[in-house]
Formats: C-alpha cells, sequence, structure tokens
C-alpha cells in the first residue's frame, strides 16, 4: 500500500531548507540548539535510509564469500529468472573503460574483475521490486572461486616470491615504496639518535598491537538514486563529501559531472566510514540500466563489508630519558595494515609518522610508518587518523619510562611537554598554543570520584555501577581500582600540500519584513553541528535573527571533506568570508542610498548588527531592512586555511600540518580481577579548543570521540581471522560498542586559548578527544592489575592469563 | 503468500496489505505505512534505534513479525507528543509521580531536581526551529540539552526515556542507565542523553 501524501516528481524525504529564528542574539560562543533538533526527535528528518520514490526498485550487492581468489566465472541466468528482478550487473555490464574508483589511487574496482581480494567484495548487483526479492536473487548468483594465497601481515606482503595485492602498480607511491605490497611508506629522520642515544640513562623499548576498529555509525550505507529524463541521474546519499564522491561517481557511469545531481541526504553518523564510496555508484548504475530509481540500504552486516576500517597497527617504540626525566631520543616503527585497497592509507600513514613522537619535545628521532597491503578489510578513515594508534604506543611508553625513572607519570610528561614554538620531528615549529602540560594538570587537579561506589546507602551493592554490570558477576569482590592518564596530539585539516578549501554561497534579503541571510554550501552535516554554527556565524557577521540553511548539494562549490575535524575551520572559515563579502556589498548600497545622510558612511569603520548598520563606536546608521529594500545580495567563494607543504620522503621534514588540537585524559577504573572485567568508573577530559563557537556541541563532540576511544580500550574489534582473512563478527551482537551502562561519567574542561590564523582563534576538535581516551583507560586498568598489557582492546583473557 | 494485517499506529486504525510474512513491524511501518521515524541499524534487537510501544511495552520493532501485530496498538516516535499529552490530560502516570514523588531523595538516590537539571538545558525557547511542533517533554528535553547529534538513535531513545518516565518520575542516574542501555549511540557519548532525561523528569516534577 502506498501512502498516497507522497508525489511522485520529488522523491519522499527531499531535504527542505530549515530556517532558525533566534530571539537572543544566537551568534557564536552561544549554545544555540541544532536548526534539525525538531526533526529529529519527531521523526520527520530524513535520512538516506528514508527516501521513497515511486516505482523505485531495492538494490542489493552480492559480496565475495572468501578473501582472496581469482573469478573463473559467474552464472546470473538463476537470478535473473527471479520474478520480480528488474536487474543484474556484474564486471560485464559497466558502461566506460573507467571500471575503478578510489580517494587518492585508483585501486578499487566499482565491481570484481576476475579477482576478489578481501572478504565482502562487491561481485553483482540486482534491483527488484522488493528488498527481500533482491536478497534472495543475489544469493542464486553462483560464482567459481579459485582461492589464491593469503597476504594477512607484513611478513606475508614482504616475503621473497610473495603474490602481490595489485599487480602493475602505476600510483605516485610505487617509485619510493620497497616492496609493491606497500602503499606508502613515511620515514622522519631529524638529530642525531645515536649520539642522543648515549646520553640516555634509561631506555624503554616496547612493542604494541592496535586491533581493528569500526566506525559503527548508526545509519547504516544508504541512498536513492533517480535518473533523469537527460540521461543524467539524482543521487540522494548520506556521505562525508558530495564532491569527492561526484569526481569518483561520473566518471564511472560515463557522464559529465553536472548531469551527476547529488544532494545530501539525512547522515546517521560517519567517523570517517563514509569518507570512501560505498553504495553510490551501484544505485545510480542500477537506476540507469532499469530506468527506475533505485533504493539501497544496507543491513549491519553488509555495513562491516561496505566501509574501510581503522588501520590495525604494529608499533615498535624505543624511548630514551637522562636520569632527570627529560626525553634523549625515539626510534620508531608503525606499520598499519591498509587492507586490500589504498583508500586512505597514504595520508594515515603521513598522519601516524609525522605524529608519532607525540606532544612532546624529542629533538633526535628516527620514525617510519608504513601501509601494507593485504587481503584483509580495506582500512582507511576513521576519527583520529593515524594519530590514535601512535598515541596508544607513545603514551604506554611514557608511563614505562617514569616508572623506571620513579617519577610521577603526569610529572614526567609535563617535564616533556611541547608548547608554543617547540619544532615537531618534521622540522615545523609550532606556532599557536599547544597547551599540554596544563590540560594535564587540569585532569590530574580534578577530584577522584569516590572509592566503592557502587555501595549503596544501605551498604548493598548497586551492581549497575560494577564490572559485568547487569550480569551481576560481582558485588565487590576482586575489585581493584586503578588511576591512568594520556595526552595526545592530533592534526587539523589536511595536510601535506593539498589544496584544502571550501565555498559558501551566503545570500541576504529581506522576507516578511525581516533581513534574511541564507548559507549554502555542499558541507555534509554528520551529526557534528556544522548546520549550527553556520547559522551563529551567519547572525554573527550579518546582525540578522533569522537564518536559513540550505541542504548541501554539488550545486554549489566543494566544501571539502567532514573529516579531519576540519568543517568548522574550513567551511566555517568559508562562511565568514562570504558573510564579510555580502557586508561590504550591503554597505556599498548603504552608502549609494544613504551616503550623504551621515558622514560616518565614508569614514566609520561599519558593522551589521541587530538588523542594523552601526559605526564600531555603536550609533546606528539605518535598518537593514531600509538599505536592502527589494535587493538581494548574493555571494559565492571559496576559502583556504594556510598552504602547507609535503614530506620529503627521505627525511620526512616539511611543515606538512595546518593546525594541531590537544586533549588530555584521566581515567579511573575499576577491574574484577577474578573474571577480567572492567568498569570505567570516570573519564575526565580537558581540550583547549581554541574558541567555542557552541559550547554545547564542543562538548558533545569530546564526550562522543571519548567514548569511541573507550569502546577501542575494553570491546570493539573487527576480528580477522588470520587462516582464512574472512570478518568473524560483523554485527552488533559480536562488535560490542559501549553502551549507556558501559560509558562514565565523562567530566569536560574546555580551555580557549586562540590560535591566531583561525577563524575566531578556533581550533579543530572532533577528533582529538578519540586519541588520550583509549591509552588513559589502559593505563589505568595496568595501574589497578600490575600488568603489562601491550594490546587493545583489552579482552578478559588479557587480564586473567586463561 | 502475502497477508492484510490491522492494527493502530499512534490511535489511528491501519492496514497494511501484501505483508511478506517474513517481513517485521519495522519494515511495515516504515515501507508500507510511511512511517520512517524508526530506524533499522541493526534488524537484530542489539541498537534499540526501532523501539516503538507494543501494548504499552517498548519492543524492537525489528523483531516483532508484522503479522504478531494484528489486532494491537502501536505507538512510534511520530505519535510520542500526541501520546504524552493525551496521557497528561488523562492524568494516567500521575498516580505513579504521587508514589515516587521527590521526599527523601537528597542522597541522588532518586532524581534530579529541576533547579538543578536546568543546567543542562542550553537555550531558552529558541529550539521551535520546527516552527509550531508540539513535542514531548522527552523531545523538547532532548534538544534542550544537547542529546540530539546525528539523530539516528534519537527516536527509539525518546520512545524508551518515555516509558521509563511513564513508570518512574523520578529515576536515578543508575535507573536511567538501566532503562536506556538497549539503545546504542555512537554520537554522544550518552552524558547528555543523561541530562535529557533528567531535565525532562524535573521538568515533569514541577509541572504536578
Amino acid at each position: 500500500m502506498a501512502p498516497d501524501t507522497r508525489a511522485d516528481a520529488v522523491p519522499a524525504g527531499t531535504p527542505t531548507k530549515v530556517t532558525q529564528g533566534s530571539q537572543s542574539r544566537g551568534g557564536i560562543g552561544e549554545s544555540t540548539l541544532r536548526p534539525d533538533g525538531t526533526l529529529k526527535v519527531t521523526g520527520e528528518f530524513a535520512y538516506s535510509s528514508d527516501m521513497w520514490h515511486e516505482d523505485m526498485l531495492w538494490g542489493q550487492t552480492l559480496r565475495s564469500t572468501v578473501a582472496h581468489a581469482e573469478i573463473r566465472s559467474i552464472d546470473i541466468s538463476e537470478a535473473l529468472a527471479v520474478p520480480g528482478v528488474h536487474a543484474v550487473l556484474t564486471y560485464d555490464d559497466l558502461p566506460t573503460d573507467t571500471r575503478n574508483y578510489g580517494l587518492e589511487i585508483q585501486d578499487t574496482p566499482v565491481l570484481a574483475h576476475r579477482k576478489v581480494r578481501h572478504h565482502g567484495e562487491p561481485v553483482a548487483l540486482v534491483a527488484a521490486d522488493h528488498p527481500e526479492t533482491a536478497r534472495r536473487a543475489a544469493a542464486k548468483i553462483r560464482i567459481d572461486y579459485a582461492e589464491l594465497p593469503l597476504i594477512t601481515d607484513e611478513a606475508s606482503a614482504t616475503a621473497p616470491g610473495a603474490v602481490l595485492v595489485h599487480e602493475g602498480r602505476d600510483d605516485h607511491h610505487i617509485g619510493h615504496v620497497p616492496h609493491p605490497n606497500i602503499v606508502h611508506r613515511q620515514p622522519i629522520v631529524r638529530g642525531d639518535v645515536a649520539r642522543a642515544r648515549e646520553r640516555a640513562d634509561v631506555i624503554v623499548k616496547g612493542e604494541y598491537v592496535f586491533g581493528m576498529q569500526d566506525q559503527a555509525f548508526l545509519g547504516p550505507e544508504s541512498g536513492l538514486a533517480v535518473p533523469g529524463e537527460d540521461g543524467g541521474v539524482d543521487l540522494y546519499v548520506a556521505t562525508q563529501w558530495l564532491h569527492s564522491d561526484l569526481r569518483q561517481i561520473a566518471p564511472v557511469l560515463g557522464l559529465p559531472e553536472e548531469k551527476v545531481r547529488m544532494t545530501l541526504s539525512g547522515v546517521g553518523g560517519a567517523f570517517g566510514g563514509r569518507e570512501d564510496i560505498s553504495m553510490q555508484i551501484h544505485a545510480c548504475l542500477l537506476a540507469l540500466r532499469t530506468g527506475r530509481p533505485v533504493k539501497m540500504v544496507y543491513n549491519r552486516f553488509e555495513s562491516f563489508f561496505g566501509h574501510v576500517h581503522r588501520h590495525p597497527a604494529k608499533l615498535s617504540y624505543e624511548h630514551g630519558a637522562t636520569r632527570d626525566g627529560k626525553l634523549t631520543h625515539l626510534k620508531c616503527r608503525i606499520v598499519l595494515d591498509g587492507g586490500a585497497y589504498a583508500s586512505a592509507s597514504p595520508a594515515v600513514v603521513g598522519n601516524a609518522s609525522s605524529l608519532s613522537v607525540g606532544p612532546y619535545a624529542v629533538d633526535d628521532v628516527d620514525i617510519e610508518a608504513v601501509a601494507l597491503y593485504t587481503n584483509n578489510p580495506p582500512c582507511g578513515a576513521m576519527r583520529g587518523f593515524g594519530a590514535v594508534q601512535a598515541c596508544f604506543a607513545y603514551e604506554a611508553q611514557m608511563d614505562r619510562l617514569a616508572a623506571e625513572l620513579g617519577m610521577d607519570p603526569v610529572e614526567f610528561r609535563q617535564l616533556n611537554a611541547m608548547e608554543q614554538g617547540t619544532i615537531m620531528p618534521t622540522g615545523q615549529p609550532v606556532d599557536s598554543p599547544a597547551p599540554v602540560a596544563e590540560l594535564l594538570r587540569r585532569v590530574k587537579a580534578r577530584p577522584l570520584p569516590p572509592e566503592r561506589q557502587w555501595e549503596t546507602a544501605g551498604g548493598e551493592a548497586d551492581v549497575r555501577a560494577l564490572p559485568g554490570g547487569l550480569s551481576n558477576t560481582t558485588h565487590g569482590e576482586g575489585v581493584v581500582r586503578g588511576v591512568g592518564y594520556a595526552v595526545g596530539i592530533k592534526n587539523v585539516g589536511f595536510s601535506e600540500g593539498f589544496d584544502d578549501y571550501s565555498t559558501a554561497r551566503v545570500r541576504m534579503e529581506v522576507v516578511g519584513g525581516e533581513p534574511v541571510a541564507t548559507v549554502h554550501t555542499a558541507m555534509a552535516e554528520v551529526g557534528q553541528g556544522g548546520v549550527t554554527v553556520h547559522a551563529q556565524i551567519a547572525r554573527t557577521e550579518l546582525g540578522v535573527t533569522r537564518v536559513s540553511i540550505h541542504p548541501a548539494d554539488t550545486r554549489v562549490g566543494s566544501a571539502g571533506s567532514t573529516s579531519a575535524s576540519r568543517q568548522t575551520y574550513v567551511t566555517g572559515g568559508a562562511v565568514k568570508n562570504s558573510c564579510e563579502l555580502v557586508r561590504d556589498k550591503v554597505l556599498e548600497i548603504g552608502r549609494r542610498r544613504f551616503g550623504s545622510h551621515h558622514p560616518a558612511w565614508a569614514t566609520a569603520e561599519l558593522l551589521l548588527e541587530g538588523g542594523k548598520v552601526v559605526t564600531d563606536a555603536g550609533e546606528v546608521l539605518s535598518d537593514l531592512v531600509d538599505v536592502l529594500q527589494d535587493e538581494a545580495v548574493e555571494v559565492e567563494a571559496e576559502w583556504r586555511h594556510r598552504p602547507t607543504e609535503a614530506f620529503d620522503l627521505r627525511t620526512g621534514q616539511g611543515n606538512g600540518h595546518v593546525q594541531y588540537s590537544f586533549a588530555a585524559h584521566r581515567a579511573v577504573v575499576e577491574v574484577d580481577t577474578e573474571l577480567g572485567l572492567v568498569k570505567v568508573v570516570e573519564l575526565a577530559c580537558a581540550q583547549d579548543v581554541g574558541k567555542a563557537l557552541n559550547p554545547l556541541s564542543v562538548v558533545g563532540q569530546i564526550q562522543g570521540g571519548t567514548t569511541q576511544g573507550l569502546g577501542v580500550a575494553v570491546m570493539e574489534e573487527i576480528i580477522v581471522d588470520p587462516r582464512t582473512a574472512k570478518v568473524r563478527n560483523p554485527s552488533f551482537t559480536d562488535y560490542l560498542i559501549p553502551t549507556i551502562l558501559d560509558t562514565p561519567t565523562i567530566p569536560v574542561d574546555v580551555l580557549e586559548l586562540a590560535d591566531e590564523h583561525a577563524p575566531y582563534g578556533l581550533r579543530g576538535i572532533g577528533e582529538a578527544p578519540t586519541l588520550s581516551s583509549t591509552p588513559a583507560v589502559l593505563a589505568a586498568i595496568r595501574d589497578a592489575t600490575g600488568l603489562e598489557l601491550n594490546r587493545t582492546p583489552v579482552r578478559p583473557e588479557h587480564l586473567t592469563g586463561t | 503468500m502475502t497477508m492484510r494485517v490491522n492494527f493502530t499506529v499512534n490511535g489511528r486504525q491501519q492496514q497494511a496489505d501484501d505483508v511478506w510474512e517474513g517481513e517485521s513491524l519495522l519494515y511495515v511501518l516504515r515501507e508500507r505505512l510511511g512511517l520512517p521515524g524508526s530506524k533499522n541499524a541493526c534488524e537484530q534487537g542489539e541498537c534499540g534505534s526501532c523501539t516503538v510501544r507494543l501494548d504499552g511495552v517498548p519492543v524492537c520493532s525489528c523483531l516483532v513479525a508484522a503479522g504478531q501485530v494484528e489486532g494491537r496498538d502501536v505507538v512510534t516516535v511520530e505519535g510520542l507528543a500526541d501520546f504524552a499529552r493525551q496521557r497528561a490530560e488523562h492524568g494516567h502516570g500521575g498516580r505513579q509521580r504521587a508514589e515516587h514523588g521527590h521526599g527523601g531523595c537528597a542522597t541522588g538516590a532518586c532524581g534530579t531536581p529541576l533547579q538543578e537539571a536546568r543546567r543542562w538545558s542550553a537555550g531558552g525557547t529558541d529550539s521551535q526551529t520546527g516552527e509550531g511542533a508540539e513535542l514531548s517533554p522527552v523531545q523538547q528535553a532532548f534538544i534542550d540539552a544537547g542529546a540530539v547529534q546525528c539523530g539516528f538513535c534519537t527516536p527509539g531513545l525518546l520512545v524508551a526515556a518515555d516509558e521509563l518516565l511513564e513508570r518512574n518520575a523520578s529515576p536515578s542516574d543508575a535507573d536511567i542507565r538501566e532503562a536506556l542501555s538497549g539503545n546504542l549511540c555512537r554520537c554522544t557519548g550518552y552524558e547528555k542523553i543523561l541530562d535529557a532525561v533528567r531535565l525532562a523528569a524535573a521538568r515533569q516534577g514541577e509541572a504536578v
């Protein structure tokens, strides 16, 4: 039964403008509320999985059941014969010679060609009139696989005679990697490690392992492709970067970019997992083939195969320190498993190497980071992007060094903490505040939560506050407490010479007797609250109350990705810049109309405030309504942050980063040592945010990032069978993310030390809290148990030794 | 094999035709009745994003076969504001509030007083960007406390939190955590969700 309220011309769930008024001023620095808040609490906000179109079909992907194999044959005849099936597509049906895509290296086949390189690789597509019909038809496709030897780790990747995951590589990294199964290698050499090592009184070496984490955004990959009358396609999708998708989609379809019209649908979280293409091209192919709108919605099982994960890593670290607690040198080697396709691996390598020292001043370093090609699941962007794995290792090293020296772990860190002016291992000076020691001081100064916090007034145990929780496993017996600290450094924005820009179109006009600003960008709102901040910036710069946020689409220039903690900085910066250009034009109109009325029009610094043109001394010159009358002022402009440089391929030297972001955590945990269960009691965070444009959203980001770090400390890991390279736990039953009972109180202390290079002095904030949360929890568990614990996540058997 | 299912959704009699026997209540709500507010995030009852009330009981609608709801009563997030308003008008739930009350809760073992809960409300009355939408106390509190980021978990959490406050007007933090432990959220770290439920409880207590 089709609901009769839905028109067939425009799909149901098509995003529309959200207009937000504000009784108060509602500018930057205030905790204004989300413009999409009401829609989201009433269930009316249309996510990409909620799109609906008259006559639409459902698309389904068939994915490989083996990790590495030659495809000998594909038989689709039985699937095609299923009633209700409208199309079955394989590699041979692709319309053009462009059959691969990829963020940086176009190594990923749209559909597998003669070979699959990882478990869950897309091989065929089905469109049918019911999702279950599509699933059952896909199951009838017969594929004859001849399995190939597996590459699963560094040893098998670089063994003599190793099978190449990609033969005939011609990408720009192949010239400097030591083996074709290595995607990218970035060494960083600075100072003289051999000499510095001689000064060391203690040397600490450690080997660390970081498990594969999933973004586990709650809204699975989904979207709707509607074929257009002009032979093009309208695509409604949840993504992190519309224009990056567009550049990858259009050539595969054989369409000019203007015939692939993309609109951002509601996005149910992202965290890096939507930076790569998932169902976008597949849905378009099916829509263009059938001439019908096609909706694709992954279920959770497929979602685990539908996006890249956080790189699992092996990290070898050596630090030295003098007896008085100063670091002498650092040697480290970080091996990231990039899986079968490159995705963002090269950039993750750049981050892991350049941030491998952490927020510490060390002059003599010898660093190497590599990403492998293997037959494991592809890995790429996830919140923290290479800095997370490094932070886990260097922070464990800091605790071990402090212990060797008999020093307090926080004091030891503070003694070596970087500050403004410190030179990074890349030779780049840190040219804005770096309050590392202060952040540590703040989390340490906080009072500790009371001991035996599970005891109720009556002396009973509230199991909800104990390790094991409602499983009712302990009433306090065998429970020990530990406290741990960690601090981290994350770069903000795209680095290494990338042309990182955004575009904003801002319009100002009088509507209903009131000046209204409309902000149109292609920024992907994935939950972070960018739309809230854009409205605040427009109010601050243009003195309006009402701001309309236009849906994000490709009818405006690129906003860059919602990743790398960059959107408030870069698209926020673009909105600010376009608002300033609009303001100039408005003042020009004002001067034309009223310049002769008051000399201040020509002489004073003029602002737009409270719907009026005012002088910087506060004198009102005119109402905006009178200035604008029936004229609309509109500007679309690109905005860039300071340029960065590539890292030298041999020495790693170069001004590669735009800005850094720092957070520190203190974790308090209680461990049931008999069963190996951990309860995190409190996870306090202090972070410098430069300027909190929306304090409520800032704290929300910090708490959310902290919790994802907690997850990978004690529960989250994609388990890949080393014998088959197959994923063993692709479900929320077997891949656990923290529930509200697993998550502790997260008190947040926000510092605002302005970065003078950034708009309003702000600092990108989304990722830093994900870094230090994990090592702080690990440190606390080590403190409680005395165990070494060089691997995350910690599992019960690591604590009980069973 | 298909069937016809008749049941009540948000107070309205609904009829779904051509329902395949394997379809869930969630699928029928979303794809046949035009009510996509309930979300599908795991389809195995782990995440709670599809939580609805079935004859008053919170259930994961992805785990309920559509045929099981024949003749029964379903409330989804789309009907939550109406549901809460009718409950308030008919006094249902008021008795429970009186039983729990606020007395003797100074230790914090019960809920949060309004005065204290107000600190989680970021804004005053600027949140009505849906222009005139009527919201239940829990919905309003989620907006005011910043408990909504991507919002995908929000519909299920709202239904679960509303049900908690119906049976326990003054829940302790541990009560809130227990009641919402079947609802996953990946964005917020849950702190602002706790704030929102405390805020809704305190406002509701004030209104009695």
